[in-house]
């Protein structure tokens, strides 16, 4: 419940505070959010499948945000930024559809 | 994430065991509404805050979508756009510029439309279409014996426009181009196909003494109608009015041959 709550206020807390997002982080938050979002359903699912672990999920969180940060910079120092953007965000736009179908299938059985 | 690591053993299991069923999973859901604290929950929380304020930041900033969030080569190509098009309106500037200066710089503008205006009315007059005034002589001739023939009329015609007469009108009929002296079924003499009424008043715009004496001479016109027994009298006038106009057809076979282009 409680990192529930932290989304809330987070959101709250940008709304409020808008912060400027630094130029040298600015290619590479578009992707850690969507990285971070896939962990986040990641959990729920593991919540409901009563498998949930907080290290795991701290863990995941933040590996997922680095790797897809460095998969970016990478990309970015290879020449082919938008294109290895363009399929990490495939790649996890996947995997969040596919955990919301679990979940879906988990709270309603359908 | 977290349910990928730990889940891996379980989705071997899969076919025997699959998942929870949805009052597990609703259970499972109302118990993680329930707050407890522990280090691990509130680390989530902070990621999760974290995430929240990047979530928000990264909205707002694509909104702003300034050209700071675009890379270089993208930069790059918006800069190529822009030229070219700069480079294409620039062009057209320089063509409207200048048909401008070619438009402005016809000083005998007023010139051509005043010479196009005369060539109009010119056309007109002989042309028929227009009723005109001048100068001129009239006509009449009496023949009540019906002497006056086809070859007798072209004649007078011919030496009317012999002598310059501009406008010519015989009874009603405006003689112009394409007019025709023939008969009528009675054998009457008629111009244009309508029958010429007795007496007939012929009205002739031109020089009047150059066209009186063109009537007169010794074996034209005059003479020879006197000669057949009618009666002719010319009247020279300052001014007469030749009323009687045509309309022009489009002609149907006639077409004008373009003119070459001049070097």
């Amino acid at each position: 419940m409680i990192p529930v709550l932290g989304l809330v206020v987070g959101i709250v807390l940008g709304l409020v505070l808008s912060p400027e997002v630094p130029v040298w982080i600015a290619p590479y938050l578009p992707i850690a959010v969507i990285a971070a979002l896939d962990a986040v359903f990641g959990a729920v699912r593991a919540s409901l499948e009563g498998i949930f672990n907080d290290r795991v999920f701290v863990i995941s969180f933040l590996s997922n945000v680095v790797v897809a940060a460095l998969i970016v910079f990478l990309g970015n120092q290879l020449g082919v930024g938008a294109q290895l953007s363009t399929g990490v965000v495939v790649v996890l736009g996947l995997r969040i559809f596919s955990n919301v179908a679990v979940i879906r299938r988990h709270l309603l059985g359908a | 994430m977290a349910a990928r690591s730990t889940r891996s053993p379980r989705v071997r299991r899969r076919p025997v065991n699959p998942g929870p069923t949805p009052e597990e999973a609703r259970r499972r859901l109302s118990r993680m509404s329930q707050l407890r604290f522990n280090r691990g929950q509130v680390l989530a929380s902070a990621l999760t805050v974290l995430l929240g304020v990047a979530l928000v930041a990264q909205v707002r900033s694509a909104d702003e979508a300034g050209l700071g969030q675009l890379r270089q080569s993208e930069l790059v190509a918006l800069l190529d756009d822009a030229s070219t098009r700069v480079d294409a309106l620039q062009r057209e500037v320089v063509e409207l510029e200048g048909d401008r200066e070619q438009l402005q710089g016809q000083q005998g503008d007023a010139a051509a439309a005043e010479a196009a205006r005369q060539r109009l009315e010119s056309y007109e007059i002989l042309a028929g279409t227009v009723p005109v005034e001048g100068p001129g002589i009239v006509v009449f001739v009496n023949d009540p014996g019906g002497v006056v023939t086809q070859t007798m009329l072209l004649d007078g015609i011919q030496e009317l426009r012999d002598a310059g007469a501009e406008a010519i009108q015989i009874g009603t009929t405006r003689v112009i181009a394409s007019s025709f002296v023939g008969t009528d079924p009675d054998g009457r003499v008629s111009l244009d196909g309508n029958a010429l009424t007795q007496p007939l008043r012929i009205l002739a715009v031109g020089e009047p003494h150059t066209l009186s004496g063109a009537m007169a001479i010794p074996g034209g016109f005059t003479d020879s109608l006197r000669g057949a027994g009618a009666t002719v009298e010319v009247t020279e006038q300052d001014t007469l009015l030749i009323d009687a106009v045509r309309t022009v057809g489009e002609p149907r076979y006639a077409q004008p041959v373009p003119a070459a282009e001049e070097p």
